[in-house]
C-alpha cells in the first residue's frame, strides 16, 4: 500500500500528524441500519465525527455501541445507510489513519516489537524507518523493556498497551476504541487513559466507547448517548454529566436498568 | 519359509549394520514422500487459507469437496495418475512413467487435499479472532492469507505431518505409476509387499520396522505439537 511521502515523513515524529491523514475527517454514518434476526440494532443512525477532541460513546449493554463504531470503521456493512471517511466511502488505504483498538486486544504471534511493525508495513511505512517509530511507539507506551517478549504471553494491560502503541505507531488521524479498559486492572486502566489523552493532545480525534461512568468522566469532551441503537443525545460532557434530557439517560446515570 | 524368530533376527541387522538395499529403499522412500509434501504445502497450504478467507458463491460445495478429497483411495489415484502418464495418456510425452517423479505427482495428489482441508480449517478457526483486526490496518486478501499462514504456523506443521504419514505409508498409487522397480522405484511399502509375497521376511519385516518408527514417530512429533499449541496457544 502506498503511503504519501508527507504522511511517511511525519509518522517518523510521533506526535505530528501526516496532512494526508486528514483525508479520512470526518468520519461520518447517515441513515445507518443493521437488523439481524429480525430486530433492529442499529436504528437510523446520522452521526459525524470531526476536527479534534475525544468523544464517549455511552450507553447500556447492548444499546449498540459496538457495532457503531464497527460500522464507522468499515468492519461491518450496514443493511442500510452509508460510512464515509472524508466524503467518500472508506478505502483500504486510508485504514491505517483510523485506528481501532478492540475490547480483547488481538496479538500477533510475534514480539511486541513485532506487532508494532507489522502494523506500520501494512500502513506502508517503509522498512527502514520501521524499527525506530515502533520502538518509540512502544517506548511512549512505557513498554521499551517489553519490545522483545512474545506478545502473548504479556498480560492483559500490557497487550492492550501494545495493541494502543500499535494502532497509535502509523499517525492515525482518528482513533476508535470499543472499552479498551473493561478487562484491565485500575493502574492499566489509568496507563491506558493516559495514552488516549495524550493522542488527543497530539491532535487524534478519538471515539472511545465505554459504560463506565468514571472514565467517561475523566476523559470526554463531548459524550454521545445510544439506546436501543438510537443515538438519544449529544451534548458536551459536563453538560450531560450535570443533566441529560433524556430519561434514558438520566436512569443510566443513577445506574438504573434502562430498558 | 523362514521362521519367524530368524526373519525378526535378520532384519534388526539389516537395520543395525546399514545394509544398502535397505538404506536405499528408505533413502527413496523419504525423497518421494517428503517432495510429495512439498509440493502438496505449496499448492494447499495457499489454497487452504483462500478458500479459509475469502467469502463467496459456492464456498460450501468447495470446502465439501476438500474435504471429501481427503479419503481419496490410492490405488484409484494411482490409476488416474498412470492414465495421465501412460504413453496414450495427456502427459504421455513427458515420460515420467515407471520414474520416481511419477510417484511424486501421485502422492502430491494423494496428499494435497489433505493439506489443503486441514489448513482450511485451521485458518478458518483463526478468521475470526483476526480479521477485523487485519482489516483495520489496511490488510487486503493476500497480506490475510500470509499473515494467516504464519500465524498458524505450528498447527501448520501438524498438518504436514499428517501428509507425510500417509504419504510414505501408502502402497496403492506408487505401485501402479512406480512399478516396483528394483534400485529404480522400489519404496518401502512396495518392497515389503514384494518380498513378503516373495517370502523373505527379513528384508519385509526389517523395512516395516523402518517404517513403523517413522510412521509412530511423526505422529508422536504431531502429537506433541498439538499438545503444545493447545498449552500455550503457541505464542
Ligand atoms: N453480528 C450480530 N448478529 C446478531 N446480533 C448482534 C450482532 N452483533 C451485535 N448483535 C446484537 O446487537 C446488540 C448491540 O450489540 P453491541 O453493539 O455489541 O452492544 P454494546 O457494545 O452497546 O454492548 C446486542 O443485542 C447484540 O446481541
Ligand atoms: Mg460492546
Amino acid at each position: 500500500m502506498a503511503m504519501p511521502e508527507a504522511a511517511i515523513a511525519a509518522s517518523a515524529v510521533p506526535g505530528s500528524l501526516p496532512p494526508a491523514a486528514e483525508v479520512v475527517l470526518p468520519i461520518a454514518g447517515r441513515g445507518l441500519v443493521v437488523r439481524r434476526g429480525g430486530r433492529t440494532l442499529i436504528d437510523g443512525i446520522d452521526i459525524a465525527f470531526d476536527g479534534h477532541g475525544l468523544t464517549v460513546v455511552l450507553g447500556a449493554n447492548g444499546a449498540g455501541k459496538s457495532l457503531l463504531l464497527r460500522l464507522l470503521a468499515g468492519l461491518v456493512a450496514p443493511d442500510g445507510g452509508t460510512v464515509t471517511w472524508g466524503g467518500t466511502p472508506p478505502q483500504r488505504r486510508h485504514a491505517p489513519f483510523v485506528g481501532f483498538v478492540f475490547q480483547r486486544p488481538v496479538m500477533l504471534r510475534r514480539t511486541a516489537l513485532g506487532n508494532v511493525r507489522y502494523a506500520l508495513k501494512a500502513a506502508g511505512v517503509p522498512r527502514s524507518m520501521r524499527d525506530a517509530i515502533a520502538h518509540r511507539a512502544l517506548g511512549d507506551a512505557g513498554l521499551g523493556d517489553l519490545a522483545g517478549w512474545p506478545a502473548r504471553l504479556l498480560s492483559g494491560g500490557e497487550q492492550q498497551r501494545v495493541a494502543l502503541a500499535r494502532a497509535l505507531a502509523s499517525s492515525p488521524r482518528a482513533l476508535l476504541l470499543d472499552e479498551p479498559t473493561s478487562n484491565l486492572d485500575p493502574a492499566s486502566t489509568l496507563a491506558i487513559e493516559n495514552l488516549v489523552l495524550a493522542a488527543r493532545k497530539a491532535g487524534t480525534r478519538i471515539v472511545l466507547v465505554t459504560h463506565d461512568l468514571g472514565q467517561a468522566r475523566r476523559l470526554a469532551d463531548e459524550i454521545v448517548f445510544l439506546h436501543a441503537g438510537r443515538v438519544l443525545e449529544r451534548a458536551p460532557a459536563q453538560h450531560f454529566l450535570d443533566g441529560p434530557s433524556s430519561g434514558q439517560a438520566q436512569a443510566f446515570l443513577e445506574g438504573r436498568i434502562v430498558l | 519359509m523362514q521362521d519367524l524368530g530368524g526373519a525378526f533376527g535378520e532384519a534388526l541387522r539389516l537395520i543395525v549394520q546399514l545394509d544398502r538395499d535397505l538404506l536405499e529403499i528408505v533413502g527413496l522412500s523419504l525423497r518421494v514422500s517428503l517432495s510429495a509434501v512439498a509440493l502438496a504445502a505449496l499448492i494447499g497450504l495457499p489454497l487452504g487459507a483462500v478458500v479459509a478467507i475469502c467469502r463467496f458463491p459456492g464456498k460450501a460445495i468447495v470446502v465439501a469437496t476438500l474435504n471429501t478429497f481427503m479419503g481419496l483411495p490410492p490405488v484409484v489415484v494411482g490409476l488416474v495418475v498412470y492414465l495421465m502418464l501412460s504413453r496414450a495418456g495427456p502427459l504421455g510425452e513427458l515420460g515420467l512413467l515407471y520414474t520416481p517423479s511419477a510417484m511424486i505427482v501421485a502422492q502430491t495428489v494423494l496428499v494435497t487435499p489433505i493439506v489443503a482441508a486441514l489448513a482450511r480449517q485451521t485458518v478458518e478457526d483463526m478468521r475470526s479472532e483476526y480479521w477485523e483486526q487485519l482489516h483495520a490496518f489496511g490488510v487486503g486478501t493476500g497480506g490475510m492469507v500470509a499473515t494467516l499462514l504464519w500465524e498458524a504456523r505450528l498447527s501448520l506443521v501438524t498438518v504436514l505431518l499428517a501428509g507425510f504419514g500417509r504419504a510414505v505409508a501408502e502402497v496403492g498409487a506408487v505401485i501402479i505409476v512406480g512399478g516396483n522397480i528394483n534400485h529404480v522405484t522400489r519404496v518401502m511399502t512396495t518392497a515389503i509387499a514384494l518380498e513378503t509375497s516373495k517370502g523373505a521376511l527379513d528384508l519385509a519385516l526389517g523395512l516395516g520396522i523402518v517404517l513403523l518408527a517413522l510412521v509412530l514417530g511423526v505422529n508422536g512429533l504431531a502429537s506433541g505439537l498439538r499438545g503444545m499449541v493447545a498449552r500455550h496457544g503457541h505464542a
